[in-house]
């Protein structure tokens, strides 16, 4: 059955950051990361201190190093990307290898991948210390509007299930034959994605009209979002307070 | 028995609807289920039952006839009320289960209700234990079996405390103590219950009380192993048991 994808971001443990209210830690991770964004890229030092920060909060974390580097992949195809500006970009260039490299791409290179890193590794540390539906919580108890959380909670919930009934029907389309290598082979998989949006537009109907049979009448109520105590508050802030005093470190180095 | 001074838990009077593209689905339904009863309605595909289901919480309205549940009428100013009573555990569960975890869920109908706090708490909690399910209420609803799921989606409208049980299909999709488990809380749950399914050894099992419907009318109310055990009756309306099944024989 569902092998459950979405949950398995999340590592068990029972660490102090484990238990720590969700709206502490997501507030945390996007102040974090907003400090890392706004840090000037010429402050090599600034975006080593913030790779120690995360280091230390793995560790809090009770996080194998090793899976955080390993998830670490996912930004592989942006980083592709990322390698192509000192090829592209104008201006002033430099010979690196033989190669005529652009400076202006090589600090835009280095400026994503810096950045983008320390982005995608926080995010790893929320996702494995709170599981998704916590994350909602959270973000309910950060105000965000209750449509917004209920969206993303219907994505969490079917997202699974329409992945799985895609493999459904490539294993389907290929029990039929179908060995699609070249582009104008793709016209199978367009028509299944096709009746994948139709059958999952149908789903939603009859989800809705199972929520009205429960008595929905277009408001949702909000669940076990608890207030979060004022030490979590305290213990969760250090971690961006700490970016924050780099990221100032950093402008006034810069200038 | 006083039947016809107490107050059935489901009276539908001449019940005709048309889908709004001119397909007719019901020609005329009338049927009558007592409180406490368990009632199973059988009928080939496309017959209506779905159809009918749908009226009886108010999801469809009826073009003419009339439905009561409990005495209320189905229409409406009473639609809220009507959701109260008439719980519906819909064929797919994946349909009904939408909430991150299976306790979200379970609170998500009397939460409708208005209930909160401690009070919602012991709803859900009823509600699970009552199909066994209380252990799994803080997972997600795609980590459970399918038997589970459906177990569950039965959780989501007892939470609500319904006066009619209304179960689309239970058995769909079941492996086969999946399906016994469901038939020993539905059994344990001792509430008025309108089985639709083509499961027809599941409707000898579970109801005393069978009605066929086909071509959006009721075409015979009886005693589940009679009608089971009609032969002229299952050919007429594409109803067949399955191969070495005979209700003649089949256990009390």
């Amino acid at each position: 059955m569902g092998a459950g994808h979405v949950h398995a971001l999340f590592v068990h443990g029972d660490s102090r950051l484990h238990r720590m209210a969700p709206q502490c830690k997501v507030a945390a991770t996007f102040l974090f990361v907003l400090a890392v964004v706004s840090t000037p890229r010429e402050a090599f030092w600034a975006f080593g201190a913030y790779a120690v920060v995360l280091a230390t909060v793995t560790v809090v974390a009770g996080l194998p190093p090793a899976t955080v580097a390993r998830r670490l992949v996912i930004e592989a195809p942006f980083l592709a990307f990322a390698l192509f500006l000192p090829l592209v970009s104008q201006g002033p260039r430099v010979d690196v290898a033989g190669l005529s490299l652009s400076v202006d791409g090589l600090w835009g290179a280095w400026n994503i991948l810096a950045k983008g890193t320390l982005g995608v590794a926080t995010t790893i540390i929320l996702a494995a210390t709170t599981p998704v539906p916590e994350i909602l919580h959270g973000l309910e108890r950060l105000r965000l509007p209750r449509v917004v959380t209920a969206i993303t909670g219907f994505m969490v919930r079917y997202l699974d299930l329409t992945v799985e009934e895609a493999r459904r029907m490539a294993i389907a389309r290929q029990s039929r034959g179908h060995d699609p290598r070249w582009l104008w082979q793709a016209r199978a998989v367009g028509a299944s994605a096709g009746t994948l949006f139709i059958r999952s537009f149908e789903r939603g109907e009859r989800v809705h009209l199972a929520m009205v049979s429960r008595g929905y009448d277009g408001t949702l109520a909000s669940f076990g979002a608890t207030p979060a105590l004022r030490h979590e508050w305290a213990w969760a802030l250090t971690v961006p307070a700490a970016a924050a005093a780099i990221s100032l470190a950093a402008w006034g180095w810069a200038t | 028995m006083g039947v016809g001074h107490v107050t059935p838990a489901i009276e539908v009077r001449g019940l005709a609807f048309a889908y709004p593209d001119g397909r007719q689905a019901l020609f005329g339904v009338d049927l009558r289920v007592e409180q406490g009863e368990r009632v199973a309605l059988l009928g080939p595909n496309g017959a209506g039952k779905t159809t009918l289901a749908l009226h009886l919480n108010g999801i469809l309205t009826a073009g003419t006839g009339s439905i009561h549940v409990s005495g209320v009428p189905v229409v409406k100013e009473h639609l809220r009320d009507v959701r109260r009573r008439v719980g519906i555990v819909f064929q797919d569960p994946d349909d009904q289960l939408f909430m991150p975890t299976v306790g979200q869920d379970v609170a998500f109908g009397p939460a409708n209700l208005g209930l909160r706090g401690d009070a919602l708490a012991a709803r859900v909690r009823q509600a699970l234990d009552a199909v066994g399910m209380a252990e799994v209420a803080d997972r997600a609803p795609h980590h459970l079996s399918f038997g589970q799921r459906r177990r569950v989606a039965v959780a989501t409208v007892l939470a609500m405390e319904p006066d009619v049980l209304v179960l689309d299909e239970p058995t769909s999709n079941l492996d086969p103590v999946a399906r016994r488990e469901l038939a020993d809380v539905l059994r344990s749950l001792a509430l008025t219950t309108l089985v639709i399914t083509h499961d027809l050894p599941y409707a000898l099992e579970l109801c005393p009380r069978s009605l066929v419907i086909d071509g959006g009318r009721i075409v015979a109310d009886g005693a589940t192993r009679d009608l089971l055990a009609d032969d002229d009756l299952m050919a007429a309306h594409r109803l067949e048991l399955p191969y070495g099944f005979d209700p003649r024989v089949a256990p009390r």
